[in-house]
């Protein structure tokens, strides 16, 4: 097996990862840096986010004002000394980005423009038309080319951490070209793996979100954080899952039942707002979790519109006008027009909420580092956690940024303070080991359980169980689904045994991380036995911050469920208190 | 999962003498480029006209004289076919080639091919004026 | 909601039992409102778990997915069923290497990207604490359109030029070192100009179009190529025949 050595190795080339990558380049020209992702970095699924990256630079707005937003659209959940780098962060990280020559939609005196975003008091989200994310990840992908010391191993797939003496020193990764195995061996490991949404059916998610940086960190005794809270964004084509951004909403877009009744009044969030004139904090700009889980009381009340791709609500935004909507939101409508055939210039978009983001994560503290020594994380496959029970929108884009580079500092510093030198004899017998597990599945043969099969009945124990809303029963008939799909998985046979670019061992090797990554989240859901963010259970309607104002932590095993243990939130300034959304009107 | 290599790319080889039928618009560019032929040799035909043009009146006279021929007056026809279509494509990818654009908004495609037109015109009339047509 | 069967032909290559690709026809139940990709994922789970090829977002936004549709470049994302009849023949992209399958090795274009220096290189450096650049509405928009280019490829498989010469650093490059030179915030064009303004670079451009008619991002590479040679040959003038005109 070839070995690779360098000073550090990401896992990852979204957003966080090359943020991470150019931190390390610009810090220390003499650090190698390997850059390691299954796709190619343009292919990551930063690409799909829409509506833009919060950070406050308005003369009216103010770094308090972000914070409270944050904490509180977090449900208190939020640690509040990492909002408080991440808000401070936040506004330098965009300016760099638009040094870097990122397209920001811009005011009419050459200034950034800003646009309102659920949640917000302020409008500070920072976009480029409602190709946010494409565009932000194009800039860094494009500027990590500058530097000579980043080195990018494109379509390799990390399959093992290696873990001796106490800490990260490397992975095994499979280059999917030649399907040989590579020994990275690393003084520091950041993994940008991103989240874990393939492991719902109906998902804005890219095929490539299936939590593998998660699950290796996981499988190596790393805790994931919160994983409970799974963000369902509102307003996603009913078809096909495609997210029409929030933006919508913020540019002026109304929610509607069946009635025509703006039913989000009706859930804390009003009183209504006159249309076209979008307040912030309120109605339409409420929270995504309110939002979502409005719909689905609506929906019980059967006051949804019923279609062919079931119920939805409708999302209006014919009076913008035809203007308006191809300056600030083309993508919207052209992915409306093509992929469900409604334009919404002339007519109203039936949506219905769909898993977005995951708020839990690769247990991290503030400098993005893990409790293993060498190992840090960031982006969405991280918990840091500024996101607590819910994310608002526009916030984990600029989450990349921040502690992207702060995990490339930080393993710098790591790296810097001269850990001594690895054992090789030790880590190329343990990298020997993560190839025979491979290597086994790859050979297996009498297999009697289909890759597409487990996939399929993982996903619908997952939308049947763990969604908006959950139960004690759900919950646990989900947990003992999900441990005998881990079990039968160990019964799967590949149908390609082949080398050179073998999909099936890749999707084989993608469902086993989903599949972990699915029991942390049904497991911490189920001993979470309050309602809080995105987490909402019927049996246990209350916030309780007596139990539970603290993260829980899901511990592996190998052939069990996950140990969850849990940890204090950090508050320094904000008490938990009422997320309130009712606008000005109060 | 091997450690030998496996990989063995395989390269199509594109036709070197026929990939312009693969698609119309291939056809369409190749018509296009085709029509420099024609172009070219009506180039030619002025200058042995500028040539015969110094060598004397008769020769001169007996040029012309040539130009009426039958297949003469076919070769014009068909070089102001062409002419004409490579005008006609060219002008109407000038918007491509020489964006404009004034305060934020980029002046439409049509305007700046019909401006092409324009002055083709003018100069096409300009030259007929001193050629005494008028 | 209605499903009918679709024939699929689809090239296969594998480099460790094929000398040379071949196709393979399939018979496929799928929605009507469905693009070739759905059609492709079926077939993968229910029909031949062996059949590759690459995707992610399904909303035309990675660029992962470009094939040849019915022979033409596509993103198989946005290729809808409705729009095709009888047999719909699927092939890797044309003008790349076929790794496997519907997989092509896409090297060249990689390297030929970071040729062109596709990056800002400011006019004048200034530290992020002075906060941003001001670019008017009006600058960002001449350059805005070329930025929407999503790396997938379709302009390399449309372009004859690049299939016959694959040394021509083709459409998608060259836009983006164009993007850069017309960012009001750029400096960097001469460093650029050594890649773009050569015979490799611009000046094997025919202007076939071909490029831009594909595009599913509707980013016109052919203007961009068509600037970059009228600026280079302003450039050309100005130094050979006005030497005491300073660039």
């Amino acid at each position: 097996m070839e070995t690779i050595k360098t000073d550090v190795a990401i896992i990852g080339a979204g957003g966080a990862g090359l943020r991470a990558a150019i931190a390390l380049a610009e810090a220390d020209p003499k650090l190698s840096v390997a850059l390691i992702s299954k796709v190619y970095p343009m292919r990551s699924h930063t690409c799909a986010a829409e509506g833009g990256a919060a950070g406050v630079i308005k003369p009216d707005d103010s770094m308090d004002y972000h914070f409270n937003d944050t904490v509180g659209g977090g449900d208190w959940l939020s640690d509040q000394d990492a909002v408080e780098y991440f808000i401070q962060e936040a506004p330098k990280e965009l300016t760099q980005l638009e040094h870097w020559g990122c397209p920001w939609s811009r005011e009419a005196n050459g200034s950034v423009a800003v646009r309102p975003f659920g949640g917000m008091k302020k409008q500070r989200t920072w976009f480029a038309a409602d190709k946010s994310g494409f565009h932000i990840l194009h800039t860094l992908f494009q500027t990590s080319l500058r530097f000579p010391s980043i080195q990018r191993f494109d379509e390799y797939y990390a399959t093992d951490l290696i873990v001796d003496d106490g800490r990260c020193q490397g992975f095994t990764a499979i280059e999917m070209r030649s399907g040989q195995m590579k020994h990275f061996q690393a003084g520091a490991v950041i993994i940008a793996g991103g989240g874990a949404g393939r492991m719902f059916p109906f998902t804005t998610n890219g095929a490539v979100k299936t939590g593998d940086g998660m699950a290796l960190a996981y499988r190596a005794g790393v805790p994931l954080k919160d994983m409970e809270f799974v963000q369902y964004h509102p307003t996603g084509l009913p078809n096909t899952g495609t997210l029409l951004t929030e933006a919508c909403r913020g540019e002026g877009g109304i929610l509607v039942n069946k009635n025509g009744r703006r039913f989000l009044q009706d859930y804390g969030m009003g009183p209504e707002t006159p249309v076209g004139k979008p307040q912030l904090k309120t109605m339409e700009l409420g929270p995504r979790d309110r939002v979502s889980q409005a719909f689905w009381q609506e929906q019980k009340k059967g006051n949804m519109v019923s279609t062919k791709w079931g119920d939805c609500m409708m999302l209006d935004l014919r009076h913008l006008g035809e203007k308006k909507i191809d300056e600030r939101l083309p993508l919207v409508r052209d992915v409306s027009v093509s992929y469900l055939g409604v334009d919404p210039v002339t007519d109203p978009v039936p949506v219905r909420p769909v898993v977005h983001y995951m708020m839990g994560g690769i247990h991290t503290d503030i400098r993005a580092a893990t409790p293993l020594p060498g190992l840090f994380a960031a982006g969405e496959c991280a918990c840091v956690s500024i996101n607590g029970a819910n994310r608002l929108g526009s916030n984990s884009l600029t989450e990349l940024l921040v502690f992207g580079r702060r995990a490339g500092l930080s393993a710098a510093e790591y790296v810097r303070s001269g850990a001594s030198a690895g054992n090789d004899a030790a880590l190329a017998g343990k990298a020997a080991a993560a190839q025979a597990r491979i290597r086994a599945l790859f050979e297996k043969t009498g297999g009697r359980e289909s890759l597409a099969g487990l996939r399929k009945e993982m996903m619908t124990t997952m939308e049947d169980n763990a969604g908006i809303y959950r139960t004690e029963g759900e919950l646990l008939a989900a947990c003992a689904k999900l441990a005998d799909l881990r079990r039968r998985y160990a019964d799967i046979e590949l149908n390609d045994k082949t080398n050179v670019y073998n999909t099936d061992l890749l999707q084989a090797l993608e469902l086993g991380s989903m599949l972990d990554c699915a029991e942390a989240v049904t497991v911490s859901a189920l001993e979470r036995r309050e309602s809080r963010g995105a987490h909402q259970r019927l049996d246990f309607v209350e916030r309780d911050d007596k139990k539970f104002l603290r993260h829980s932590l899901a511990y592996y095993h190998p052939s069990g469920p996950p140990r969850i243990d849990y940890r204090d939130v950090v508050i320094t300034k904000s008490q938990p208190g009422v997320r309130d959304y009712s606008g000005d009107h109060k | 999962m091997g450690e030998k290599m496996s990989r063995k790319p395989y390269v199509r080889e594109v036709p070197k003498y026929s990939w312009f039928f693969r698609r119309p618009r291939y056809m369409r560019y190749m018509a296009r480029e085709v029509t420099c032929i024609f172009i070219g040799a009506y180039t030619l035909l002025l200058l042995v006209g500028v040539m015969r043009l110094s060598q004397g009146q008769a020769e001169y006279e007996a040029f012309l004289a040539a130009l009426r021929s039958p297949v003469s007056v076919v070769f014009h026809l068909l070089a102001l076919g062409f002419s004409v279509y490579n005008t006609a494509t060219w002008f109407n990818v000038t918007p491509k080639a020489l964006p404009v654009q004034i305060g934020e908004e980029f002046l439409p495609g049509g305007v700046i091919t019909g401006a092409h037109y324009l002055g083709w015109a003018v100069l096409s009339l300009a030259v007929l004026l001193m050629a005494g047509v008028f | 909601m209605s499903e009918r069967v679709y024939q699929l032909e689809v090239l296969r290559y594998h480099p460790e039992t094929d000398s040379e690709p071949h196709f393979q026809r399939y018979s496929v139940s799928c929605e009507e409102e469905w693009v070739v990709l759905d059609a492709l994922n079926r077939i993968k789970e229910t029909i031949d778990p062996t059949l590759s090829y690459r995707w992610s977002c399904h909303m035309a936004v990675c660029g992962s997915c470009g094939m040849m549709i019915n022979g033409e470049p596509m993103l198989a994302c946005k290729s809808f069923l409705r729009d095709y009849q009888g047999v719909i023949r699927v092939e890797p992209l044309a003008h790349f290497p076929i790794e496997r399958d519907l997989v092509t090795v896409i090297d060249d274009f990689m390297d030929k990207f970071k040729r062109v220096k596709p990056y800002l290189i400011p006019k004048h450096e200034k530290p992020v604490s002075e906060g941003e650049y001001l670019q008017s509405p009006a600058q960002l928009k001449k350059f805005k359109q070329y930025t929407m280019c999503i790396n997938c490829m379709l302009c390399y498989a449309a372009c004859p030029e690049y299939g016959l010469i694959p040394k021509f650093l083709g459409p998608a490059a060259i836009s983006m070192a164009h993007r850069y030179n017309q960012d009001s915030r750029d400096g960097g064009r001469d460093e650029r100009q050594e890649e773009i303004a050569t015979t490799e670079g611009v000046w094997e451009c025919s202007f076939v179009g071909a490029c831009s008619e594909v595009c599913p991002e509707h980013v016109d590479p052919a203007s961009a190529l068509q600037q970059v040679k009228i600026k280079s040959t302003v450039d050309w003038y100005k130094e050979h025949l006005m030497p005491w005109v300073k660039k």
